[in-house]
């Protein structure tokens, strides 16, 4: 019922644009970490558009998401910027730290670790942004004590 | 708030404002977009608060002011004004314990606080007047003139400085033809990489039969490693918008987009709040200036592809599709957001528009160099000194842009290569940094302009291994649509990592180089035809790296994990300590005052440690 009210209230919100199926499932995700399942199949009868089509869309763009995350979502820069400057060290310790690898969940279901192409603060390369707070000149040492602040 | 019908309205916010800014209020510019700026504008703020003098100072928190590298920054603006920040005092590496001694000493005094000021570090010198900062004298900013000095939320600052009135000049005194005739008389070219004239893109789109069109400003910014877009947005998004009404005007759109990508957060939102802004000053919206002329702006948020930012994917995506770029022609300027002509324009070509209409397709011509006019604006990242945003006119030296105002490679280290251009570009040595920089020189050389990434590679990092990373990205960041690149890309990445990893074979070379000029002739769009180019420029300019891993089993610049071995060069050891604890498996043995040693059996080849080194002793 709730996924069925946020559908409709974001549709009529996005007003008269005829693209509408990108930006609703961005604000799907946004409001729940990522596109649950359900909502799908809303969404298709929404915009009368095939669940087939749906997930065509969701599986081609990075940024969508098929499972929640944990708790805190750490993003750790590839960037070139951030690769020249030692950026694998600091992934390398960071799933080192937490036992898992690109795009997993700990058991503890706290952190999810992604890797992600250039943020746009390569003066400070390298970065770790945890949430929404961005690390810059991080180091593979440093970058394991970020994590202390987010329990 | 009524809206503006009338250039003499317009000149009214701009002297009310430049009235109010020279009525003693004094402002103080500080970077909030610099790691830490944020909090360093609060306490500013605070201290404001604080000391009870709200009306005399004000604290603006304004988009990247270019020196990364020296950020937070603060500026104590000069009395001649805002509008010649230039002469004005720059605070570096300002921390929130200087807020209160800023606002007492340097806003409300005259003093000036010695250590926070710039030291050049040949001279060991202090330098109290921006302009001479080498960083910022041999720039030329035109593009980026007010970034880092406005209120980038308030419409009244860009106004100020005499925004939209080029988008007044040209609906109320000038014909769509004559705006297409004065941009490509200046000869712009599109600053988002592949270079087309600007001018005669637009032309085609006015061409173009039909009553509905598009005018898209593509953000999407995907190259790793560049940033000036996001600049540009986050610090001056009104100079976008204005570049948009001008576009929009002459082809004859009456709707656009912004495509910014959703990893510019703050971009995103500074972009909504100028175009509100814009519409309740009647500069968007129905009857611009009360003019049948009327233009709105949505904006598309990206989702995560790099190759959304090719012209047909970028539709693609706004459609709602998978962002899978087509064959051209048809071009977009014929058929297509939504079957209709499209004009597509970066963010840079934007930005410059209204300069050139304000001030005259002959002004633009004079700066740059024949076929190469105006201003290109680059992100210094990588092994440079002054990591950072610059701009320069085409036809300066990469050798002015990367040692003049980027300071060359940091940590005493050697340069060794610029990488231009992003995953579609090439790697230059130093031998080539006499090159002038522009379009054509640098095809020449073996590179591209590109979007204006400039990452600097010194002696530590392997260029094979910078090809594979390069070829790796293109490979992950492929649509999957054409073989070539889908395919080819990956079988390319398996080679290169054989060879980094010391399993490479004879004959890999030539094989690498076959396969990236197939590549290259049968993709479908740039990303495939442009992916081998990192691949082809390493082995024309390093082929001897590539040898020494294939036949000597050697990295020579001691980066590829399986061909190394970490070790402390003893001479160089200053016993300074700074590795120890930037290890972290505790692999490096010993303690500060005495020369270090590296445990193997622990060690993870991380690069910590030779990254925290100053003295380049970890080989
Ligand atoms: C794979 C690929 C990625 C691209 N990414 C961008 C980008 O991020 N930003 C951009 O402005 N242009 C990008 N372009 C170039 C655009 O297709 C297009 O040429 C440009 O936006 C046109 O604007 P301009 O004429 O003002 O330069 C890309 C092209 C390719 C092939
Ligand atoms: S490369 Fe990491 S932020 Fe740009």
């Amino acid at each position: 019922m709730e996924y069925k009210s946020f559908i409709s209230d974001t549709i009529a919100q996005l007003g008269e644009e005829p693209n509408k199926l990108i930006p609703l499932l961005q604000q799907v995700q946004e409001k729940y970490g990522f596109i649950p399942e359900e909502t799908v199949d809303i969404i298709a009868q929404n915009l009368n558009l095939s669940a087939n089509r749906i997930y065509g869309v969701m599986t081609f763009y990075a940024q969508f998401k098929l499972k929640p995350c944990g708790k805190h979502l750490i993003r750790v820069c590839e960037g070139t910027a951030c690769h020249i400057k030692g950026a694998e060290g600091v992934y390398e310790s960071i799933s080192g730290k937490l036992g898992i690898h690109e795009g997993e969940t700990t058991a503890d279901d706290n952190f999810t670790l992604e890797r992600v192409p250039c943020v746009g603060c390569c003066h400070s390369a390298p970065i770790v942004v945890v949430d929404s707070d961005y690390h810059g000149n991080t180091s593979a040492n440093m970058a394991k004590g970020i994590l202390e602040n987010y329990k | 708030m009524n809206k503006i019908t009338s250039i003499e309205q317009l000149e009214k916010i701009q002297q009310e404002k430049q009235a109010l800014w020279s009525s003693g209020i004094k402002l103080v510019p500080v970077c909030g977009v610099c790691i830490g700026g944020q909090k360093l504008a609060q306490a500013m703020r605070d201290e404001v608060t604080r000391q009870n003098i709200a009306d005399k100072v004000q604290i603006v928190e304004t988009g990247c002011q270019g020196f990364c590298k020296m950020g937070p920054l603060v500026n104590i603006l000069p009395p001649e004004g805002i509008s010649q920040w230039q002469n004005g005092t720059l605070y570096t590496k300002v921390k929130v314990e200087d807020a209160a001694e800023i606002i007492s000493k340097s806003v409300m005094g005259p003093e000036v606080i010695e250590r926070l000021l710039y030291k050049n570090a040949k001279t060991n010198q202090r330098i109290p007047v921006i302009k001479d900062i080498p960083f910022y004298s041999k720039q030329s900013k035109y593009v980026l003139e007010r970034c880092g000095v406005i209120n980038p939320d308030d419409i009244t600052d860009y106004i100020a400085w005499g925004g939209y009135q080029a988008a007044h000049k040209i609906i109320k005194t000038m014909t769509p033809e004559t705006v297409i005739g004065e941009v490509t008389q200046s000869g712009i070219r599109g600053r988002g990489g592949a270079g087309f004239p600007t001018g005669i893109k637009w032309k085609f789109c006015r061409q173009s039969p039909g009553p509905d069109k598009f005018m898209i400003c593509n953000a999407d910014e995907g190259d790793p490693g560049a940033f000036m877009d996001r600049a540009v947005l986050e610090g001056d998004p009104h100079s976008v918008l204005e570049g948009m009404i001008i576009g929009a005007y002459a082809i004859g759109a009456n709707y656009g987009y912004v495509y910014v990508r959703a990893e510019y957060p703050l971009a995103v939102k500074r972009v909504r709040q100028a175009i509100k802004q814009a519409k309740e000053y009647g500069l968007l919206g129905n009857n611009i200036f009360g003019s049948d002329f009327s233009f709105d702006i949505g904006i598309k948020m990206g989702a995560g592809a790099f190759v959304c930012g090719e012209e047909t994917a970028l539709i693609s995506s706004i459609e709602d599709r998978r962002g899978m770029p087509r064959p051209r022609p048809p071009f977009p300027v014929a058929v297509g957001l939504r079957g209709k002509p499209t004009c597509i324009n970066n963010v840079e070509t934007l930005a410059n528009l209204a300069n050139i209409i304000n001030k005259g397709a002959k002004w633009y011509t004079g700066i740059g160099t024949e076929k190469n006019y105006g201003t290109k604006v680059f992100s210094l990242a990588g092994a440079v000194r002054n990591v950072g945003l610059v701009e320069v006119p085409l036809g300066a030296t990469l050798q002015e842009l990367i040692f003049d105002i980027g300071g060359g490679a940091e940590k005493g280290r050697k340069f060794k290569a610029v990488q231009l251009g992003g995953p579609s570009g090439g790697c230059l040595p130093e031998k080539l940094l006499d090159i002038k920089i522009g379009y054509d020189s640098l095809i020449q050389a073996g590179a591209i302009m590109g979007s204006g990434g400039v990452i600097v590679i010194d002696n530590k990092s392997c260029m094979v291994e910078v090809a594979r990373y390069f070829t790796s990205f293109c490979q992950k960041e492929s649509c999957g649509k054409c073989t070539p690149c889908r395919i080819g890309l990956m079988r390319m990445k398996e080679l290169l990592e054989r060879i980094t990893s010391g399993e490479g074979q004879k004959g890999d070379i030539e094989l690498l180089i076959e396969l990236a000029n197939s590549i290259k002739d049968t993709s479908l769009c740039g990303l495939g035809q442009t992916a081998p180019n990192p691949v082809l420029s390493t082995i024309r300019q390093f082929r001897h790296e590539y040898e020494a891993h294939i036949r000597e089993k050697e990295c020579p610049a001691h980066y590829c994990k399986p061909l190394v071995k970490f070790m402390v060069d003893t001479d160089k050891c200053k016993a300074c300590g700074q590795c120890i604890p930037a290890c972290p498996v505790e692999a490096v043995k010993g303690k500060k005052g005495e020369k270090v040693t590296i445990d193997v059996t622990l060690c993870t080849k991380c690069r910590s440690c030779i990254e925290a080194c100053p003295f380049d002793a970890i080989v």
